[in-house]
């Protein structure tokens, strides 16, 4: 289905009532930091929008595939913080002390400031969203996510008309993290999407996994999931969420610039140029199996990208 | 000197023929312990996959380790002769043959893992991946040349080839080259591993070069 649709249903069959509800609910949320009128009125302008695609919008994009368990998501990943290996985060990560915590939204936006955690979690409506998550080493695993909408965030930032992309840096805590400690990456990781992109509903930043606070090897307390894209985009433990005019640096294109793009889309027409990127092994399961375009979303997200060619933007 | 010198002809054809007898027997069971080590990877591989120790990504890690294990038995064979330079122990280039035939078992498990439980036996992207990839190609390339040395590790072939044999042989260093390369090429960002087996290959070959300069010194000087 045509994310158009979905959208255009989502406020057709959506009641007033509801409308005025989660309005009322976001404009509570954005009330505690907005502190200035001008401030509110660009986040009910936001508001309406945001809480209409919310009603019509839960658990979009939600597989019904089998998901991995819990043990092998939360063993099984990669987190150059803590180490090379895939199992090192679960190992390493005993350490970190993912609360308190706050999230820094800054740049061309009107609503900018530092966020609690807490704030943040109780503002935007969390659920649950079962993803197919593609790694970028050819392997996948389906995650039940719990999390909420970026474009929530960026609707509540109210980002000014020249920014065109939003900029993410995780934490840097050497002291937390021996993969800092070591300096396995340029440390800290940083991440970034285009404002459309960002707006997608497909998005999510996550806060939970199978209905648990998020593990520290996954990325506690927060982090970025984008269904369509390779595993690496979805950086983790974020502490800045920047709204920028230029295309910012991701860590990856910065360590092999022709390795690894900006879009990183799941394509399995362009190969990675050490690997096939045409199929992959599904953790648990014995045979590998096709790749899909975006990773299976194409239909939701496939517009984002009309006209460009995807071979020279992987 | 000789390189090939076993102290143990000596003994043999001096002592009584009873002497002769056990130490044949020795040597023998002294071959079986060998092979019986270079085994005891594999077999703790089988134990780990029957027993759930192998992760959640089984075939990557039986992947990764009889890779490693190859690597290490290709070390363990350019080792013999540094530690014959270096301590006299001459006694082990007997179990020479069998190092490097475990090499290219360790190698050959590591590429039917890729081709037969990864691949799924999938012929033509196997094809495709030896052709597009130059980490696979070196990596098969590499295997290729082990499989020619394995087939012509046996004295039939040795006597046949005569001293083209110790040339053709010298292929291995060719060998660590080759799996130097795929493992370098075969890693996202962790150099460590690959770094570790480049430092014990510049070893065991500096080792050789510094004998072979000692030597040439040791002659000018003499003459």
């Amino acid at each position: 289905m045509n994310l158009k649709r979905i959208l255009a249903r989502a406020s057709d069959e959506v009641t007033p009532e509801k409308v005025y509800l989660s309005r009322r609910e976001f404009m509570r949320g954005a009330g505690v930091v907005a502190g200035t009128v001008a401030a509110s009125a660009v986040a009910t302008s936001f508001g309406q929008d945001a809480g209409a695609a919310v009603d019509g919008l839960l658990g979009l994009g939600t597989t019904d595939e089998a998901p991995n368990t819990l043990e092998a998501i939360t063993t099984y990943n990669n987190f150059y913080e803590f180490g090379y290996d895939k199992a090192d985060p679960s190992r390493n990560s005993g350490d970190f002390m993912p609360l308190p915590w706050s999230v820094t939204v800054d740049g061309l936006a009107d609503n900018t400031g530092e966020f609690a955690f807490e704030d943040l979690v109780s503002r935007f409506a969390i659920e649950q969203r079962i993803y197919r998550m593609r790694c970028v080493e050819a392997w996948s695993m389906v995650i039940p996510w719990n999390g909420f909408m970026l474009r929530d965030l960026v609707a509540m930032a109210a980002p000014q008309p020249e920014a065109r992309y939003v900029a993410f840096t995780s934490v840097l805590r050497p002291e937390q993290m021996i993969g800092q400690r070591r300096g396995l990456l340029p440390f800290p990781y940083v991440e970034g999407l285009r404002l459309d992109e960002a707006m997608n509903p497909l998005v999510i930043l996550a806060t939970g996994l199978y209905d648990k606070p998020l593990y520290n090897a996954n990325g506690a307390p927060i982090r970025l999931v984008v269904p369509w894209k390779y595993g690496f985009k979805g950086i983790k433990s974020i502490v800045r969420i920047s709204f920028v005019a230029e295309e910012p640096p991701t860590t990856w294109n910065i360590m092999a610039p022709h390795e690894y793009g900006f879009y990183a889309n799941v394509n399995p027409d362009v190969d990675h140029p050490r690997w096939s990127q045409g199929s992959e092994r599904r953790i648990g399961e014995f045979r590998r199996r096709d790749t899909l375009p975006f990773n299976g979303y194409g239909e939701l997200v496939a517009d984002l990208y009309a006209g460009m060619d995807l071979v020279r933007n992987y | 000197m000789s390189s090939e010198a076993p102290g143990t002809t000596h003994r043999a054809a001096a002592g009584p023929d009873a002497l002769r007898l056990v130490a044949k027997r020795n040597r023998r069971l002294s071959h079986l312990a060998v092979w019986f080590l270079s085994l005891v990877p594999a077999l703790l591989l089988v134990f780990d996959f029957f027993t759930m120790r192998l992760g959640v990504n089984p075939i990557e890690t039986i992947t990764n380790r009889t890779g490693w294990w190859a690597m290490t038995m290709l070390v363990l064979t350019l080792a013999i002769t540094p530690l014959r330079r270096l301590f006299g122990w001459h006694a082990l280039v007997r179990y020479r043959r069998q190092v490097g035939l475990a090499t290219f078992i360790y190698a050959s498990l590591h590429l039917a893992t890729y081709a037969l439980l990864d691949l799924g036996l999938d012929l033509s992207h196997l094809g495709e991946d030896i052709v597009k990839r130059p980490f696979i190609t070196v990596g098969f390339a590499g295997w290729l040349l082990l499989l020619a040395l394995a087939i012509t590790s046996t004295n039939g072939w040795i006597r046949r080839l005569g001293k083209r044999w110790a040339t053709l042989h010298k292929a291995v260093y060719l060998v660590a080259g080759l799996a130097l390369l795929h493992f370098f090429w075969s890693q996202k960002a962790d150099r460590s591993r690959p770094l570790q087996f480049l430092a014990l290959f510049v070893l065991v070959l500096g080792v050789r070069v510094g004998y072979a300069w000692l030597k040439r010194r040791r002659a000018a000087i003499r003459s």
